[in-house]
């Protein structure tokens, strides 16, 4: 009987516990570890300025100006950093830890962007992508650059 | 200033060489980048039905109106196309192991060295985070594994938040035995698995 409670109690502290990571999780998708000159995110509708250690959401757009370069760390270790004058947008995201198994979805509408694949893209083949306005790139655990034009 | 005439024959020569590509409405270029550690890594291209494979060191492809179109960059051309995005890369994340006695939440002796390299790694990051990710051995049930996985990272977080490291950027998760170090069968005793992995991004 004791011992029964116990592990009940144990496991729905484990139920909160996890509830807490994937609450925490479906907001913070990825964190900006890296800027130069004018970086902002776009969120919403708003923009504000980028800082370095800002937490990062489905749906935002990073914006760098001219003198601008910014470089983000994805929860599931990808990195993602553009150059000037770039418009990068982190459509879609969903990583469960445990297995690795997700989808990652960016979009660079214009300028430079360099991109290390993490462990989506080493666990499932195509699971990431980044489109430009002209083509779509789908990655097989690996290291490349990208442009886009207006 | 730059001399106007110059400025022109630039443009004419690069109209030229767009016309020789085939269509230079170019919405941009992609070029895979060679690994670090050698690996066979690819990536694809396409525009509508059209694809291109880029599979070797410093493949490319330009996006034209015609589809993808196949061509050899340089590291040079990389540098003076990509050097800003190149230079804002983040670090790479920094894996550490640390192994624990049997059935229990205590590090072996020589895990206990490794902390202090876990912590000048944290400190070299300008804004840390770092992922705890607790794994047991395959002896007990998934539930029991869970629970104990659990129980080691949470000891390595409160660990890292005594020696300092802000709670907020520590993160910490149990695979139970799900991801075995050692492949084993089920209900074998191995020192290997029982671990904590410790990620510094």
């Amino acid at each position: 009987m004791w011992n029964s409670l116990t592990r009940c109690r144990e496991a729905m502290a484990l139920a909160v516990l996890i509830g807490w990571t994937a609450a925490a999780g479906a907001a913070d998708i990825g964190q900006i570890k890296v800027t130069k000159g004018q970086v902002a995110i776009e969120r919403q509708g708003k923009s504000m300025p980028a800082a370095v250690g800002a937490r990062l959401q489905v749906a935002d757009i990073v914006r760098t100006g001219a003198d601008g370069s910014v470089g983000i760390t994805m929860d599931d270790d990808s990195l993602l950093s553009a150059g000037p004058n770039s418009v990068l947008s982190l459509d879609q995201y969903a990583f469960d830890s445990a297995t690795n198994q997700g989808r990652l979805d960016t979009s660079l509408n214009k300028g430079t962007l360099s991109v290390i694949s993490g462990r989506i893209a080493k666990q499932t083949q195509d699971a990431m992508t980044v489109r430009t306005p002209t083509a779509i790139l789908g990655v097989r655990g690996t290291e490349f650059v990208v442009s886009a034009n207006d | 200033m730059t001399d106007p005439s110059r400025w022109l024959r630039r443009v004419a020569a690069l109209a030229g060489l767009c016309v020789i590509l085939g269509g230079c409405a170019s919405g941009g270029n992609v070029v895979l980048l060679p690994e670090k550690d050698g690996r066979q890594t690819a990536v694809s291209v396409k525009q509508g039905d059209k694809e291109v494979v880029l599979d070797r060191p410093y493949a490319a492809a330009r996006t034209t109106s015609v589809g993808p179109r196949a061509y050899a960059a340089s590291a040079a051309e990389v540098d003076a196309q990509f050097g800003p995005a190149l230079a804002a890369q983040p670090a790479r994340a920094v894996s550490f192991t640390l192994y624990f006695i049997e059935g229990k939440d205590e590090f072996t002796e020589q895990s206990k060295q490794v902390v202090y390299g876990i912590l000048s790694e944290i400190a070299t990051r300008p804004v840390p985070d770092v992922l705890v990710v607790g794994h047991t051995d395959t002896v007990g049930s998934d539930q029991a594994n869970d629970l104990l996985g659990q129980q080691r990272a949470d000891i390595v977080r409160v660990a890292l938040i005594r020696l300092g490291v802000p709670a907020d950027d520590i993160h910490a998760i149990s695979r139970g035995k799900r991801s075995l170090a050692v492949p084993t069968a089920n209900g074998v005793a191995e020192p290997l698995n029982r671990r904590v992995e410790i990620v510094v991004r």
